[in-house]
């Protein structure tokens, strides 16, 4: 395909279902809804007097999820290039594996009676221990971002445990805005690095902001330009020299599946997104699955309960030093065992595939674009300039070619960014369409994109207004 | 795809040597710039394996877990989740979306968000409630730190019932961890709170009260409303837990002077999960800026007509980072569309027949209990939702490893007290559990 695309051929229409001027398809409360009389064996006054909500039969509800479905793009829509998200294929089979009636047992249940789930716990904390390095693995943060809250807590308690109260976590600016809110959310001081011209970390700069208050350094790498951070070992010594640790934020980790581990590269503490580079499905938004990798050093400190074997049998313990929990159970069970099932599917050649695939698409796709790439060389995501465009106009303007743009204008050291990760579940004909959208927009006028989309379900959304006079329920649209 | 590659990455042979050849390599691995310190050269050890010999895998690690029926609830419930919740949550177009940064071609996830959000609204009588957190016991602590945030509270205690599921009270510490911020507890009297000795207890810098209806012990709280009047003659915000089928039936949080309200709305929407569930969180309205998580608004498009967006997106981490109101990007989105489809399916009958029979249930298996010889039930004189605590003349761990034995698990709660759960999914075997019971209790 070429950049003279037809756009009339090469195009996408999403379902959209109008009910009348006012509105597409009508909210659930506006289809039927009733307030019923609260009659129950309670008395009265603990109770309230009526319940009004939605009333519909089930053919009226599979009508409006269905619907409602159709007015949703995911990956198996289409391409989905969001950049640090890896929104790669979701297996299907992993579904009914995380249903499996067996494992769907209390969290309460005594240890003997759940040695199945146990044991599936710890092949996977071992499995990611050996994915990345790492001699001890937790699985109970239930997201990335909860897996860096309990990671810097597992270093603020390493180092209370040295009597070394520290104040300071140091995030490159261009991480991801988890980093900073989670380092905060420990009560650190949070000390943002200034990148290189390069787009990697300045050792000058992180000589400058290291110092014996530095509890830790959170990186991502290769880091969201999709750049290696080829300096890492002798990052990981200048942070070890002034007593702190080292954290790897796992969002980047199909990149390296099989090249790298963090462990090796110097990190004492990482997470991983699993629901990025181990393909459960972001359901929207969530759930994932966060869990936490660390060196022998620091495994005495991870949350409460962790699993182990002994004489055969699993067991939960408390590590001596635990820093406590972080969820109120064993984190999202469901998105663990379809973890375990991805990584026991694939095994060692199979996830060495997956990053080397990753890692061609990005580049196959980069060659093609007609917007510059200024940064490399990356690895399984590369971020494009949309130069005098807007690059949030010349994302909506990609949807119309059945596209989910990039993530864009992210990180800010790119003009007008467009933080593009294909993932390795997109095929050359995918790839080349993909392209083909990129350029088409790169030559769109201005009025096009400011005007796109226009075959999608809603037309472009005045987000601004919204947040202006929030309307948050059925309720608030009531009152007007 | 290559042979031995991933079964997911859909590169015929033709097709890789083309694009290698496009960027000008010689293999993938020319694309790596990693140097050769840091070049992991060994092996991960995991074989690969086809689909259906993992499937057996699962199967043959799991068939370890005995068979067990559950008692069991304290925090995490076990009700039927219709199949309509399971076919129509799979859909493709839902399950493989994220986050819906682009709300043009998101129109319908988050018009389903935006729905459980009005539900939520309904059940708790607040304004306001976002699309997710966790689970409970972080609602909880993401509750304790919004309570730092806004004006009209002040102080630094956080007062919590001494009895909590564990995991709730040890996770709401770490999330006061951070800030200036002491979690406290308060007795409770007969399996609900001794609102007489928290009134005591609560000063001008109490920030916080929690309580639970209903409680960890199954109780109903019946003098809520005095809690929130206590809270509030301290400026302290009273926080209240609870779950979306009690909310169902008792009295709206907001008239009992709630300002927040949090708790697993998994009761809906997700059966017994190992604990995998959703945190609730609503709260009053002029919390609005200073909200956690992720909110639904609604919006208009360039057609005229009510769209659905993200909104307020400057309170949270990708734009505010460390002044963020919470860490939270992730969230539990997709649990959230199974719980409002689950609500939809119950519909204000089915969910008052079902928060009734929740209180019906336990009242009549206490009492079956109440005749067995060396138990006595319940030992809270309060109204039951689902569970309820006994009291056994045999040690409570002796007891329970009996019951274990002939198939029953139930929770162990004090030397002489085990707690039972009853709902639809176990009731069926309640005559055993009875005949068991009678066999093990003395």
């Amino acid at each position: 395909m070429t950049d003279d695309t037809d756009h009339e051929t090469f195009a996408y229409d999403q379902a959209r279902w109008t009910d009348d001027d006012e509105r597409y398809e009508p909210l659930l409360s506006e289809k039927n809804t009733e307030a019923v009389d609260v009659d129950t064996p309670l008395p009265d006054e603990l109770t309230r007097e009526e319940l009004e909500l939605p009333s519909l039969s089930e053919p009226e509800l599979a009508r409006h999820y269905t619907r409602l479905s159709e007015m949703n793009y995911g990956v198996d829509s289409g391409p989905f290039p969001l950049g640090s998200c890896t929104m790669k294929y979701n297996p299907k089979f992993t579904e009914d594996v995380a249903v499996h009636p067996d494992g769907l047992v209390h969290p309460d249940r005594s240890a003997d009676t759940v040695q199945g789930n146990l044991q599936l716990q710890y092949e996977l904390q071992d499995y990611l221990g050996r994915i990345g390095g790492m001699d001890a693995v937790t699985l109970q943060p239930p997201a990335g971002a909860a897996g860096e809250f309990t990671g810097i807590l597992v270093a603020r308690e390493y180092h209370r445990a040295n009597d070394d109260d520290r104040s300071e976590v140091i995030v490159p600016e261009s991480a991801h805005g988890t980093n900073f809110a989670s380092a905060a959310m420990a009560g650190y001081d949070v000390v943002t690095l200034p990148g290189g011209d390069d787009g990697r970390v300045d050792l000058e700069a992180l000589e400058a902001a290291l110092s014996e208050e530095t509890a830790a350094l959170m990186l991502t790498n290769p880091n969201t330009l999709g750049l290696f951070e080829r300096d890492i070992v002798e990052i990981a010594e200048m942070v070890h020299d002034v007593g702190g640790l080292l954290y790897y934020d796992g969002a980047n980790l199909n990149a390296l599946l099989g090249r790298a581990r963090p462990g090796d590269m110097g990190f004492d503490i990482m997470h991983y997104n699993v629901h990025k580079t181990f393909a459960t499905p972001h359901g929207g938004g969530g759930p994932g699955a966060g869990p936490v990798g660390v060196t022998a050093e620091l495994a005495e400190f991870l949350p409460d309960p962790h699993v182990r074997k002994a004489d055969g049998d699993y067991e939960r313990y408390s590590p001596d030093s635990s820093i406590g929990k972080v969820h109120g159970y064993a984190g999202n069970w469901l998105v663990l065992v379809k973890t375990f099932a991805y990584i026991a599917r694939l095994g060692d050649e199979g996830l060495a595939d997956a990053s080397a695939k990753a890692v061609l698409n990005a580049n196959y796709l980069a060659e093609q674009l007609e917007y510059e790439v200024p940064f490399g060389p990356f690895h399984h995501e590369f971020v494009a300039s949309a130069g005098d465009q807007d690059a949030a106009d010349a994302a909506k303007r990609m949807l119309d070619y059945g596209v989910h743009p990039p993530t864009t204008k992210w990180p800010e050291i790119v003009e007008e960014a467009l933080m593009t990760e294909p993932t390795e579940a997109e095929n050359r004909r995918s790839l080349d369409q993909l392209a083909a959208a990129f350029n088409a927009v790169r030559n769109d006028d201005e009025e096009t994109l400011e005007t796109a989309p226009e075959r999608t379900a809603a037309g472009r959304i005045d987000q601004v207004a919204a947040a202006r006079d929030p309307e948050l329920s059925w309720q608030a649209l009531d009152e007007e | 795809m290559t042979a031995n590659g991933s079964p997911y990455a859909p590169h015929t042979d033709a097709d890789r040597e083309a694009m290698l050849s496009a960027v000008g390599a010689d293999d993938e691995e020319a694309l790596f710039d990693i140097p050769d310190d840091v070049r992991f050269d060994g092996e991960f050890g995991i074989e690969a394996r086809g689909e259906r010999a993992v499937r057996s895998l699962v199967d043959r690690t799991l068939s370890a877990n005995d068979d067990l029926v559950e008692l069991l609830g304290r925090g995490h419930y076990d009700h039927y989740v219709p199949s309509m919740v399971d076919h129509l949550s799979d859909r493709s177009e839902f399950l493989t979306s994220y986050t819906q940064y682009q709300p043009e071609v998101a129109q319908g996830f988050l018009q389903a968000l935006f729905e459980y959000q009005s539900m939520l609204v309904e059940l708790t009588g607040l304004g306001v409630a976002n699309c997710s957190m966790y689970d409970a016991a972080t609602a909880l602590g993401e509750a304790a730190t919004l309570a730092t945030r806004v004006r009209s509270t002040s102080g630094t205690r956080v007062l919590v019932p001494e009895r909590l599921q564990a995991g709730r009270r040890r996770v709401l510490d770490n999330y006061v961890s951070g800030h200036d911020l002491a979690v406290e507890t308060y007795p409770m009297d007969d399996g609900t709170a001794d609102v007489d000795a928290l009134a005591s207890l609560a000063d001008e810098e109490t920030v916080l009260v929690y309580a639970e209806t209903p409680t960890v012990r199954g109780a109903v709280e019946e003098r809520a409303d005095e809690i929130g009047t206590l809270a509030d003659d301290h400026d302290a915000m009273f926080v209240l837990g609870s779950d979306p089928v009690a909310l169902s039936v008792l009295e709206e949080p907001a008239s009992l002077g709630a300002d927040v309200v949090v708790g697993d709305a998994a009761t809906l929407g997700v059966p017994t999960a190992y604990g995998m569930g959703i945190g609730l969180f609503a709260c009053r309205e002029d919390y609005l800026r200073q909200v956690p998580g992720r909110l639904v608004g609604v919006a208009e498009d360039e057609t005229g007509r009510r769209t659905y967006t993200l909104t307020l997106q400057t309170r949270e981490q990708h734009i505010r980072r460390e002044r963020a109101t919470s860490n939270i990007c992730t969230n539990q989105a997709w649990v959230a569309l199974r719980t409002a489809m689950h609500a939809a399916w119950l519909g204000p009958d089915g969910l008052v027949e079902l928060a009734g029979d929740c209180v019906e249930r336990a009242r009549e298996l206490a009492a079956r209990v109440d005749d067995v010889d060396g138990v006595r039930a319940p030992v809270h004189d309060r109204h039951h939702f689902r569970e309820f605590v006994a009291r056994t003349d045999r040690p409570a761990p002796a007891v329970a490893d009996d019951l274990e034995a002939a198939g029953y698990a139930v929770h162990v709660v004090g030397d002489h007290e085990i707690q039972l759960c009853t709902t639809e999914t176990n009731e069926e075997a309640l005559d055993g559990f009875v005949a068991a019971l009678r066999e093990v209790a003395r």
